[in-house]
């Protein structure tokens, strides 16, 4: 998948992979994806509640050896 | 207290005296919604909101309405980092007594706050073990330098430690049945102390490893005075269920019999058969013991249970008046009762029986994961 941008949170820990995508979706224009990559099983659930939250899209999540990838198009 | 934050750390010791000794506590619990829906901190004088970090990036303004100034505040996430986060935030808004919940509800999860419940007829001595976050409680039974456990819980480091500050030898651990809702650290500690490890067999049929078998007729003894420890086989929660009567004076009763509720039969798909054993055991055996027998569970459902200074226990003859489950004249309606319309099961139970059973092995990273969320062991945990 083609994204405008991608944050990579690989080893950070709670709060930190939410702060940085937060950061950088705020510098999008809206229907641009962005594409998040992270390491810590603990933000996966709260990724997705987030993302539920903010009326943006999560288009695509997948999950390879430990790390996750998200696809967020920003409403 | 940090210097440069004005931010305290509380650790999950604190906070249980403080839910114990129902001191007044403002807290802000920061996870996701559906974590904090599926458990949260309770107790009398807590009063607790859910605000999920993710909505204070960008500032706690939205929180402080919400936040008296005249409480003290502690912040909580699940593992400790984004409570840390939201309540520095706070603190340099200008607000003080702000702490935060060190190894969040991870750390509150596994901590063992460990309660007197009373002396024993030698001078020994036995001491509940409340597992507060998830509703769990484990026993040790001391005399004249060695002690039995009863229903050890996974964190056995903490019942080791106990010993050692007690100077006595742990003799026995027993698992009072196969349980379902967390992990027996039983076996493990057996091997670890050189003790001797008893479940009931009626439990045991499928298990990958040996042990003594605890059945009526047995006695254990503790010490050197021989406090007696004698089983009574109560099933019904599982088929080999028994139950243990310390000192002529407490019932250990697992989880056949709590302080509001009874247990659930269905755990072990088997609730349809089950059901005549559970109500021979609560509306018979039982009625035969002594109504002055001091009732001991093995979980608690609901934070109102926890009695004086956190301890967990109840007159069997109280519990006859007052527990609604030992209260259902009809049959019918007590068959319905106990297979209708019970609580969720507990999250992971089939893994969990297996690793009780020593038929797989996870990781400690695993286990904790199998043991998140309450434990829904009895009938009217809703």
């Amino acid at each position: 998948m083609q994204a405008d941008i991608t944050v990579d949170t690989k080893g950070m820990a709670c709060p930190m992979p939410i702060v940085k995508a937060k950061k950088a979706l705020d510098n999008l224009e809206p229907g641009q994806i962005m594409e998040v990559v992270s390491t810590d099983k603990g933000s996966v659930n709260d990724f997705q509640a987030w993302v539920k939250q903010t009326n943006h899209e999560l288009v695509h999540y997948v999950e390879e050896n430990g790390v996750f990838t998200f696809y967020v198009k920003k409403q | 207290m940090n210097a440069t934050t004005g931010l305290t750390k509380m650790t999950s010791h604190e906070l249980a005296r403080i839910v114990f000794h129902h001191k007044e506590l403002f807290i802000l619990d920061v996870r996701n919604e559906t974590e904090f829906s599926d458990w949260k901190i309770e107790g009398k004088g807590i009063e607790i909101i859910n605000i999920p970090y993710f909505d204070l990036i960008d500032g706690v303004d939205s929180a402080l309405d919400k936040i008296p100034e005249n409480k003290p505040l502690l912040v909580v996430c699940a593992k400790e980092g984004s409570s840390v986060f939201v309540a520095e935030q706070i603190v340099e808004a200008g607000r003080t007594n702000v702490s935060y919940l060190e190894g969040g509800m991870k750390a509150w999860s596994e901590h063992l706050e460990p309660v007197k419940v009373g002396d024993l007829k030698d001078g020994g001595s036995l001491y509940q073990f409340v597992r507060i976050g998830k509703g769990c409680l484990s026993y040790m039974v001391l005399s004249n330098g060695e002690a039995a456990v009863v229903d050890t819980l996974r964190m056995t480091d903490v019942f080791e430690q106990f010993a050692r500050e007690k100077n006595v030898k742990i003799a026995h651990t027993i698992d009072t049945h196969l349980h379902a809702d967390h992990i027996s650290g039983g076996r493990q500690l057996a091997a670890k102390e050189g003790a001797t490890y008893w479940l009931p067999p009626k439990d045991a049929t499928e298990v990958t490893f040996s042990y003594e078998s605890l059945e009526d007729g047995k006695e254990i003894e503790v010490g050197k005075s021989k406090i007696n420890i004698q089983p009574v086989y109560s099933p019904g929660h599982t088929i080999g269920s028994t139950s243990l009567i310390v000192d002529d004076q407490y019932l250990l009763t697992g989880d056949i019999l709590f302080i509001t509720s009874i247990g659930r039969p269905d755990l072990a798909g088997k609730a349809e058969d089950w059901v005549g054993d559970l109500r021979t055991t609560l509306y018979t055996r039982f009625k035969e013991l002594s109504n002055d027998l001091i009732v001991l569970p093995a979980h608690f459902g609901k934070v109102t249970e926890l009695g004086e200074g956190g301890k967990v226990a109840a007159r069997l003859g109280d519990l006859y008046q007052d527990n609604p489950g030992l209260n259902i004249t009809d049959e019918a309606e007590f068959r319905r009762t106990v297979t209708e319309n019970l609580p969720p099961q507990p999250n992971a139970y089939q893994e969990i029986r297996q690793t009780n059973m020593g038929k797989i092995n996870p990781s400690e990273e695993e286990q904790r994961e199998m043991e998140i969320g309450p434990n829904r062991c009895a009938v009217h945990d809703q």
